[in-house]
Formats: structure tokens, C-alpha cells, sequence
């Protein structure tokens, strides 16, 4: 009986370190995601942005290269660029720039679109270069860690590697194995179908575990990213994500016996979850009626949870909640999932 | 002799939507038999097998095997019972000898079981060659030695040599005849060849359409349905052979009307020069002839009218 589960185990460890290809998805990719993201979000300390002029003859300021908005700490360069009416239009179309400018007699129109935030910025920083006004107050940059996009991004990778790792480290297992009738094999000797399982969820505990650790220390050395609030309430956080993904991950694979069919139905499940959880972007740019739905998906309560663990420092007192949830996932899930698991 | 009953299928019945894949079979198997399960794809040979295996409930009839039914005694039958499905897959990336550790693991064998099973089967040079790589014929073997592991009163092959050439396929009946020899296993084994229900099983079950439609020994069943020898012969002209008269002959299956016939005989000699006379007596020139003994696939098509490996 421990036989067979150290001999599971054991395979499944070997079949995920003889494949390249496991390794770079779910070890490399997370880390290089995290750092291209992390970068990109958080070395803002020049951004170079184009803007278009049209009209009358620009006055000096809007011509060449600019500087502005250096007393926010987030100081603008802008390339100012003569164009036509219709070149700066197409441009916006395109993405090549987020916003022109007319020059009208004495004044200057901004043209944007109002529901770019980025464009929305420019036109502010633009807005306060030119008129030469300087605020009263000072304006004060957020630069305390746990407020950095990289301190948010991390959890949500952290999240996001448990999703992936049960839903096909798991999921996607079953399903092969499956149909290449290999599990039907295995059925027929006298092989425990919870030594089976069980062999899974352990195999993603351990792997997991070293993925997120592998992750987290990337992040503390390039980031500087730390754990505030309670380490050991995390690891029982993370062996619930673990357990309430296992069920899902059991779930979507009790029926069908075809790859195609099996990678939809995962993409489907991921990758709703991963748009939706606010792994990237914070869900609550959604509209109002879906932030209930969003916050009840698994991923959410995990992500969030871990981000409250991360920045918020917060203990095993704020975890009963999300803990509780996510093993009650794992159980309902994984209860249905083994009614209705084909074995053969 | 004392024939001990190990399986006995009474009155089974298996239905897939429309189609009845098995139709109330009854069938004993006794200690240390090897029987063959011959027929064309379809005949309902797997379902018959995987409800024997546990793997599908019967619709109707009862299974007992040893004495023990599924429903009772399904992990002493695990145990008592050695399989090979057709064309399973194993996980690509782990060794010969990985698969047979993992395997002998839920029967609580060790390293030592697994070496004597490389060695049976003939994989102890492949042992440490991950399965994606194995040919058709080793996978096939590397099958048979997880169906071995546990010393199987019972083994249950369904298909173990399809898609082999032919030297592969003598490997794995010679693994087979040593078996029956030195353990005196019971096997059930399904196949189209018939070559391998010859060499192989004592006692042959052809199936069609989910029934038997005959069984017996080889020769019992020559004798019963056979018609001993056989001539294939064709003709430049037409020619209606039933009109001669002739004795001896069974019976007869035009495959090309009034030009080309299969001629079933009791006796070769008798018949073939009577023919040939008087094709040549009426000028009727013949193109092709063929004769030799009758095979289970020529019992097959005068049965059927169909090849056994549609």
C-alpha cells in the first residue's frame, strides 16, 4: 500500500523532471513572467511617450524632446512630433500614440480617448507643463513596498502556479492516462484508487511547493518582495489551494477520455479563472454586479488571500475564511468528481 | 481426466445502444486450458473478454470465475487474474523496468519479481529504455509481463499479437507455450488470426455478431464444419461445374460467377482429376488452380461469407 504510493509518487516525479517542457511552464515561465512584468511596471522612473502636434506652428515647449512632470517623482519624456489631422488619428488608431495635440490660435485642444487612463495621464501631465502652474501642495510617490505592482503580481503568479500545476499536473494526467487506457490497467490490478489519488494530490503538494518556493525566492532577491504577515499560515493557505484545485482539477477530468476534448475543458476552466481573479490586473475594474462572482472564484480567494498574507501581513486569524472556502471546494469538487470519474 | 471449472458464463448478454456487442453466451473454461476467442472486428470478442476481466457489467447472465463473482470478491479476482487490454499505452517518459516496479508495486512484488519478469519476457536488455521508445512487439511483451506479475491462475489477452509481424508474434506464443508447460496457466485469448488459435488453443471459439457460431478442437472442428480439402481453380470460359455431377463435392462458392470457384472436398484426389478431365474434354481452358487443406479462415467464409479480418 505505501509501496504503491511511494512507486506513484515516484513516477510522477520522474515524468515531470524527464520532460523539458514541464519544467520550462511551470518553473521558468512563472519567474520570467514575474520579471518581465516587474519590470515593466515598476521601472517607470523616465517613460517615453510620443505625442503628435497638429495645426498652427507649435509654440517651443511642445517641440523635440520634453521633460515633464518631474515633481511627481514619475517625470515624463515626451517626443513631440508634427503631424497631419489624419496621420494623428490613424496613429491613435494603431496604438502608436495615446494622444495629439492642436494647436488652435493661442490655445491647445488635447485629443484622447477619455477612457485610456493612459491617455488621461498624459493629457493631466501635458495639461500642468503648460500651464506653468505648480501645485501648492506637494505630491508625495508611493514607493513602500507592498504598494509596488510587482508586491501585488507575485501572489497572484503564486496563485496562479497552484491553478496550473493541479489543473493539468493533475488534470490533464488523468485524462491521459485514461486514453491511453493505461488507468483502466492500472484498475484492473489490486491497486487502491485512493493510493491513486492521493498519489496526485501529494505529487502536487511537493512540486508545487518548490515551484512557489523557486518563485519567492526570485522575487526576494531581484524584487526585495517579502512575507509580512505569518509564514506558517501560508503554507496551510497554500496546502488548501493545493487540495481545493486537486478536486477541480479531478473534477474536469472524470469523463472525457479525449486530449482535445480535455485541453478545452482546462484552457476553459484556467483560463477563465486567470482573467477574471485579477492575477494582473485588479478585478475591480470589472462593473459592480461581477465583483460578488469574481471574489467567490477559487483563484480569487487564493490570490487574495496570499496577498494579504504578503503585503497586508496578516495571520492565520485572517486566513480561517479563505482557508475554509478552499478546502470546502476541494471536498464538494472532489466529491462529485469521484460519483462520476470513469474509471475505464 | 478431472476438469476443474475456473470460468463459467451463464446466459450473458451486452448491449451498446443498438447494437448487442454479446448475445446470451454460456461457456465453461476448465483448469489449464488455453482457448481462442476468433473472430473479425465486431464479433463482440473484447466486450465478451473486459466483462470476464470486470471492467463491463453484464447486462443480463452471471460471471463466476473460481467461484468468486465481481460483485463479491473484486479484489481476490484482481489478484487471481492476469490481463493485457488491447493496445494499452504506457507513460512515455519511465523505463521498462520503472513500468514493472511501478506495477508489481500494487501487487506488493519487488525488484526480484521484476527481474524474473525481464528475464520471461525477454525485455532485460530494454530495461532501462523509456516505453515511448519500445517497438510494437516489445510494448506488446512489456504488457504480458505486467499481466504476469502476480503468477495469474487466469491470463486474459485480448488481442496480444495484433499489428505484429510474424517473428514478433512467435516471440510472444513462444512466451505463451512456456507458460502452459511449465504453470499450467488457463488463458482465454481473443485474436483474428487463426494461425494463433491453431498453434496456440486447444479448444477455439469463433464468434460472429456477438454468438459462437462454432467450437471445438481444430480438428473437431474441421471434422464437424470443415469440409477437409479445398480447390480454388478459374476458368477461361464459363463453366457450370455443378452440372457434371460430380461426387465428392460438399460444396460450392462461386467467387466470380461460372469462372471462378472454391470447391470444398472430402478428398483432393478424388475430385481434382474428374474436374480437370472434363474441362478439358469440353475445351474449357484452365487459368488458375489452388488447392490445399482448409484453413479456419476458409471455415470462416463458408460460414459467414466473410474474410476474419474484415
Amino acid at each position: 500500500m505505501t509501496k504503491s504510493l511511494y512507486q506513484l509518487i515516484l513516477v510522477h516525479f520522474k515524468t515531470f523532471f524527464r520532460e523539458p517542457g514541464i519544467l520550462f511552464w511551470a518553473i521558468l515561465f512563472p519567474i520570467l513572467m514575474a520579471w518581465v512584468l516587474g519590470v515593466a511596471f515598476s521601472n517607470k522612473s523616465e517613460t517615453l511617450q510620443t505625442v503628435y502636434v497638429i495645426g498652427a506652428a507649435a509654440p517651443e515647449q511642445i517641440t523635440g524632446e520634453k521633460i515633464f512632470g518631474t515633481e511627481t517623482g514619475n517625470p515624463f519624456r515626451i517626443r513631440f512630433r508634427e503631424a497631419a489631422e489624419e496621420e494623428a488619428v490613424r496613429a491613435i488608431k494603431r496604438g502608436i500614440i495615446a494622444l495629439y495635440v492642436e494647436v488652435r490660435g493661442s490655445s491647445l485642444v488635447y485629443h484622447f480617448d477619455p477612457h485610456n487612463p493612459d491617455a488621461q495621464l498624459l493629457h493631466l501631465v501635458l495639461d500642468r507643463g503648460m500651464s506653468g502652474i505648480r501645485s501648492n501642495g506637494s505630491i508625495e510617490a508611493l514607493q513602500a513596498k507592498g504598494t509596488r505592482y510587482i508586491d501585488f503580481l507575485i501572489p497572484g503568479l503564486i496563485a496562479l502556479g497552484i491553478m496550473n500545476a493541479c489543473l493539468w499536473g493533475i488534470g490533464w494526467t488523468l485524462i491521459e492516462t485514461r486514453m491511453k487506457k493505461l488507468m483502466r490497467r492500472m484498475v484492473a490490478t489490486p491497486m487502491k484508487l485512493s493510493v491513486f489519488l492521493s498519489s496526485h494530490i501529494i505529487t502536487r503538494i511537493i512540486l508545487g511547493g518548490v515551484e512557489t518556493l523557486l518563485l519567492f525566492v526570485f522575487a526576494w532577491l531581484y524584487f526585495g518582495t517579502t512575507i509580512t504577515g505569518s509564514v506558517p499560515a501560508f503554507i496551510v493557505l497554500f496546502v488548501a489551494g493545493v487540495l481545493a484545485f486537486a478536486g477541480i482539477g479531478i473534477l474536469t477530468a472524470s469523463r472525457t477520455a479525449k486530449t482535445e476534448i480535455g485541453n478545452g475543458l482546462i484552457n476553459a476552466v484556467t483560463l477563465t479563472m486567470m482573467i477574471l481573479s485579477g492575477v494582473f490586473f485588479n478585478y475591480h475594474n470589472f462593473p459592480d454586479w461581477t465583483i460578488p462572482v469574481i471574489q467567490a472564484l477559487p483563484l480569487t480567494v487564493l490570490a487574495d488571500a496570499i496577498r494579504a498574507i504578503f503585503i497586508e501581513g496578516a495571520g492565520f486569524a485572517e486566513m480561517i475564511k479563505p482557508i475554509a472556502i478552499l478546502l470546502a471546494t476541494g471536498l464538494v469538487t472532489f466529491t462529485v468528481g469521484l460519483r462520476i470519474f470513469k474509471w475505464y | 481426466m478431472n476438469k476443474t471449472p475456473v470460468i463459467e458464463i451463464n446466459g450473458v448478454s451486452k448491449s451498446f445502444k443498438d447494437v448487442k456487442a454479446v448475445n446470451h453466451l454460456s461457456l465453461t473454461i476448465y483448469e489449464g486450458e488455453y482457448v481462442a476467442l476468433l473472430g473479425p472486428n465486431g464479433a463482440g470478442k473484447t466486450t465478451l473478454i473486459e466483462m470476464i476481466e470486470g471492467i463491463q457489467k453484464p447486462d443480463e447472465g452471471s460471471i463466476a470465475i473460481l467461484g468468486m463473482s465481481w460483485k463479491t470478491h473484486a479484489q481476490k479476482l484482481h489478484r487471481a487474474i492476469g490481463l493485457s487490454l488491447q493496445e494499452t499505452r504506457f507513460i512515455d517518459k519511465i523505463t521498462t523496468e520503472e513500468t514493472l516496479n511501478l506495477f508489481g508495486s500494487f501487487y506488493g512484488l519487488g525488484q526480484r519479481r521484476t527481474e524474473e519478469i525481464l528475464d520471461l519476457v525477454n525485455l532485460k536488455e530494454k530495461r532501462k529504455a523509456y516505453t515511448v521508445t519500445l517497438s510494437g512487439g516489445q510494448k506488446q511483451r512489456l504488457a504480458l509481463g505486467i499481466a504476469l506479475l502476480n503468477n495469474p491462475k487466469i491470463l486474459l489477452l485480448d488481442e496480444p499479437t495484433t499489428g505484429l509481424d510474424p517473428a514478433a508474434r512467435r516471440e510472444i506464443w513462444k512466451i505463451l507455450e512456456k507458460l502452459r508447460s511449465d504453470l499450467g496457466t488457463t488463458m482465454i485469448l481473443t485474436t483474428h488470426y487463426m494461425e494463433e488459435a491453431e498453434v496456440l488453443c486447444e479448444r477455439i471459439l469463433i464468434m460472429d455478431k456477438g454468438q459462437f457460431i462454432a467450437q471445438g478442437t481444430l480438428s473437431e472442428l474441421n471434422a464437424k464444419h470443415g469440409e477437409g480439402d479445398l480447390i480454388e481453380i478459374s476458368f477461361g470460359n464459363n463453366f457450370d461445374i455443378e452440372a457434371l455431377g460430380l461426387s465428392g463435392i460438399k460444396k460450392l462458392n462461386w467467387i466470380a460467377p461460372h469462372t471462378k470457384v472454391q470447391i470444398f472436398v472430402d478428398n483432393i484426389a478424388e475430385v481434382l482429376p474428374a474436374v480437370i478431365n472434363s474441362a478439358k474434354t469440353k475445351n474449357i481452358k484452365i487459368e488458375e488452380l489452388l488447392s490445399r487443406k482448409m484453413t479456419l479462415d476458409d471455415l470462416f467464409i463458408s460460414m459467414t461469407g466473410r474474410h476474419l479480418h474484415d
